[in-house]
């Protein structure tokens, strides 16, 4: 067992508990905070079943961005649906045996990869050149999406300028599940890649990726436009009943 | 000021300006003195561990308002948001932006708060309290008027009047309250009504409104105030009574009212539609101010309550009252509780209750503006979008004439008249006439294209706000109408009850 392969699966597991724990403590908070008054922008649904749609499509579809920025909506949608497409086609390296409609996603997930990173460069160049994108732009916005387009072109390393062994990546993989450390090919861009898709993971519960699940926690998005109907009290309101 | 405020050239919709960073930086309403501050029980003036103070209190902030907790963190910094603030488009002032405005405050949420911004500092934009900090949230967190257009268009939705109320109750908890939000609120506790309008005066004002309107029509039309029994709780803002355009409107309801046969009331105990407290984000202020309310419509035994034309009123009205005052199961459960006069008239319109001669005021060319608060957190009748609907029903009835401004300046996308949110005082004059701006463009281009000669609103702050900053872009302040003068204008009295 080489030390390189020991090291891999050590950072993975780390990562991998770090997104996890991270991830469900921050969903418990915005999940257990009240929202003491009714704010949804309206015209808004008037039932739960309806905020809910509205939830989704903004999860989806990104519904307000296309309202309100339609260019940023496009590379916005091209990194995402890039991503997911891109993710869909990993999980051939975390599932055995890989199902059939993954192995029909294996080319698409080529064409997301090259619009993901597309559309994160167009997203980087933005930073820079609109003077009010640049005004709020903090470094860490920076190097977030450095570190997409990072794990974007070594994955692309792997693929065309340095073949890897991916059979042995999958074997990898596949023996962390079950706490046996196997034999990591030792080739630079799989290892960039490995070590910042952790890296990604151990800051996704601290950063703004949190846009991910907080989306689903809105008020002004995901409440039902129901005041008069319904009687809204949170649990610290009500202790001021009386 | 020593120098006359100048309005901004105007620019065709829509017009991104350049940034032009701090020019806004050194507006500053007036700080709230020990006298404003007290009687609400905050500071009387800056307390000396400020510092300490203000992050404890962001803290329990944080617990209690799932928006400020999520808000705050979830921010992708995609600047979706940057140019749909009038207050930027007005001054340029990339502070002024929703997002940097929330900033200011996410700085130093980021520094006390998140394990990013303990270990990383200002690579992740953590920023420590310092003096010049707190100035700048005072200064801009009172530069927005907390209309949520930014909201509207963010991604995640976040809402920038929700980090300004959270910031503004904030500092109220250290002792840097406005004066102008504090005062106002003291005296609605104190006397009932934001003008500080007492009982006395307002019996003199209502007698006054139905001599002048009987020797105008030669009918009875009542103004009553205080009468137990009646059926229907009229709250209105209170410059209805006395203010222009305001009082006309109020004439307008008074009419519909006797037209309908509805036996209603006005309270001089809850003499004021406004609740500044939602200004200061204070929920404590919002009930107490809301209670007012509850307790006259149960000492008036009431059987509804309606609301007049206000815009932030109407929303603390639909979307907080009952969570602030209710339950209200001593009313008619016949009717949505409260109600918008808009939806009594548009009803009474349709049913031929009430009858309208737009001839009346065939001499005009009317639109209307959306007010922000109306248009982005209420409805008005069952289903949503009547808010929009239900006002442009009733104009339409009583005018020939009526043209929409540009459809990305109504409707929800519609703009902040520039005063509302407790920004309606005459220290803020520059940045209330820069941030009519981008409504004042629309207006332009339907007066140029359509020949508009008015534009009706429907909450008291727009009225105001209009009628003192339209002058300065050339335009005559009586161009402002309420919705209910228009009503007013046309209605057919007498006859058919
Ligand atoms: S639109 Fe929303 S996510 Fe984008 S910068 Fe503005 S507040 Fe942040
Ligand atoms: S709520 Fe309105 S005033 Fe405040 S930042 Fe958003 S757009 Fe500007
Ligand atoms: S005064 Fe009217 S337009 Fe201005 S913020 Fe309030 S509701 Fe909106």
């Amino acid at each position: 067992m080489s030390g390189l392969s020991m090291f891999y699966a050590a950072l993975l597991y780390v990562a991998a508990g770090v997104l996890v724990a991270g991830l469900a403590v921050k969903i418990r908070q915005y999940w257990t905070t009240p929202a003491p008054l009714k704010i949804a922008v309206t015209p808004a649904p008037t039932t739960q079943a309806g905020a809910w749609l509205r939830v989704g499509r903004e999860a989806v579809l990104f519904e307000s961005l296309f309202y309100s920025n339609r260019w940023l909506w496009i590379f916005a949608a091209a990194f995402h649906a890039g991503l997911a497409l891109v993710l869909v086609r990993h999980m051939r390296y975390f599932v055995n045996p890989v199902p059939e409609i993954i192995v029909l996603a294996q080319p698409f997930g080529v064409y997301g990869g090259m619009a993901m990173v597309g559309g994160l460069l167009v997203l980087l160049a933005r930073r820079f050149v609109i003077d009010r994108v640049r005004y709020i732009t903090r470094p860490s916005d920076i190097l977030m999406l450095l570190l997409l387009i990072g794990i974007g072109v070594s994955g692309y390393g792997m693929k065309f300028a340095n073949p890897t062994d991916i059979v042995a990546v999958k074997a990898f993989i596949m023996g962390l599940y079950v706490f046996d450390i196997r034999e990591l090919p030792v080739e630079p861009p799989l290892l960039a890649h490995l070590f910042m898709v952790a890296l990604l993971m151990i800051v996704f519960p601290f950063s703004k990726l949190l846009h991910a699940p907080g989306v689903f926690f809105s008020p002004s998005r995901n409440q039902a436009d129901d005041p008069r109907e319904r009687r809204h009290l949170a649990p610290w309101a009500a202790k001021l009943e009386g | 000021m020593a120098l006359k405020p100048v309005a901004p050239a105007l620019d065709d919709l829509p017009t991104v300006p350049a940034l032009n960073p701090g020019v806004m930086g050194g507006l500053k309403s007036y700080v709230a003195v020990r006298a404003h501050q007290e009687p609400l029980g905050f500071p009387g003036e800056l307390v000396e561990n400020w510092e300490q103070a203000a992050v404890a209190k962001m803290g329990e902030l944080l617990g209690k308002y799932k928006s400020l907790r999520v808000y705050l963190d979830i921010c992708v910094k995609c600047g979706a948001c940057t140019d749909k603030c009038h207050y930027f488009l007005g001054t340029g002032d990339p502070k002024n932006m929703p997002v940097a405005r929330q900033d200011l405050m996410r700085d130093i949420y980021r520094y006390y708060f998140t394990p990013a911004g303990k270990a990383l500092g200002g690579l992740v934009g953590a920023k420590p309290w310092t003096r010049e900090r707190l100035d700048d949230w005072y200064n801009y967190f009172h530069q927005c008027s907390q209309c949520r257009r930014c909201s509207l268009f963010c991604p995640y939705g976040i809402d920038t009047a929700e980090i300004s109320m959270a910031a503004r109750e904030i500092m109220d908890s250290i002792g840097l309250g406005q004066k102008y939000c504090n005062e106002i609120i003291g005296k609605v506790h104190k006397i009932g009504n934001n003008l500080g309008l007492p009982e006395p005066a307002l019996i003199d004002t209502l007698e006054g409104l139905e001599e002048d309107v009987k020797d105008a029509t030669g009918h009875d039309i009542k103004f009553p105030l205080n009468v137990v029994g009646a059926d229907v709780l009229l709250v209105t803002p209170s410059a209805d009574f006395f203010a222009e355009p305001h009082v006309d409107g109020l004439i307008g309801y008074a009419k519909v009212f006797h037209q309908m046969g509805l036996s209603w009331t006005m309270s001089s105990y809850a003499s004021e539609a406004g609740n500044f407290g939602m200004f200061i984000g204070n929920y404590e202020q919002m009930k107490k101010i809301s209670m007012r309310i509850r307790q006259a419509a149960l000492d008036l035994k009431v059987k509804r309550i309606v609301f007049g034309e206000c815009g932030h009123a109407w929303r603390v009205a639909y979307a907080f009252l009952n969570t602030l005052a209710g339950p209200f199961d001593f009313l008619d459960p016949k009717y949505p509780v409260p109600q918008h006069i808009m939806e009594l008239t548009r009803g009474a319109i349709m049913s031929g209750a009430v009858r309208l001669d737009p001839s009346a005021n065939a001499d005009k060319i009317v639109t209307v503006h959306d007010s922000c608060n109306i248009a982005r957190a209420t409805r008005m009748g069952p289903e949503p979008g009547s808010q929009f609907f239900y006002p442009r029903d009733v104009l339409k009835a009583a005018c020939p004439k009526f043209v929409d401004m540009h459809p990305d300046t109504t409707h929800a996308r519609t703009f902040c008249c520039g005063g509302g949110g407790g920004l309606l005082t005459d220290e803020l004059i520059d940045l209330r006439i820069k941030g009519a701006k981008p409504r004042v463009e629309a207006l332009k281009q339907a007066v140029d294209q359509h020949g508009v000669t008015h534009m009706a609103a429907m909450c008291a702050i727009c009225k105001s706000q209009f009628t003192k900053v339209l002058p300065y872009y050339g335009y005559d302040m009586g161009m402002v109408q309420s919705v209910h003068q228009l009503v007013s204008n046309a209605i057919l009295l007498g006859g058919n009850s």
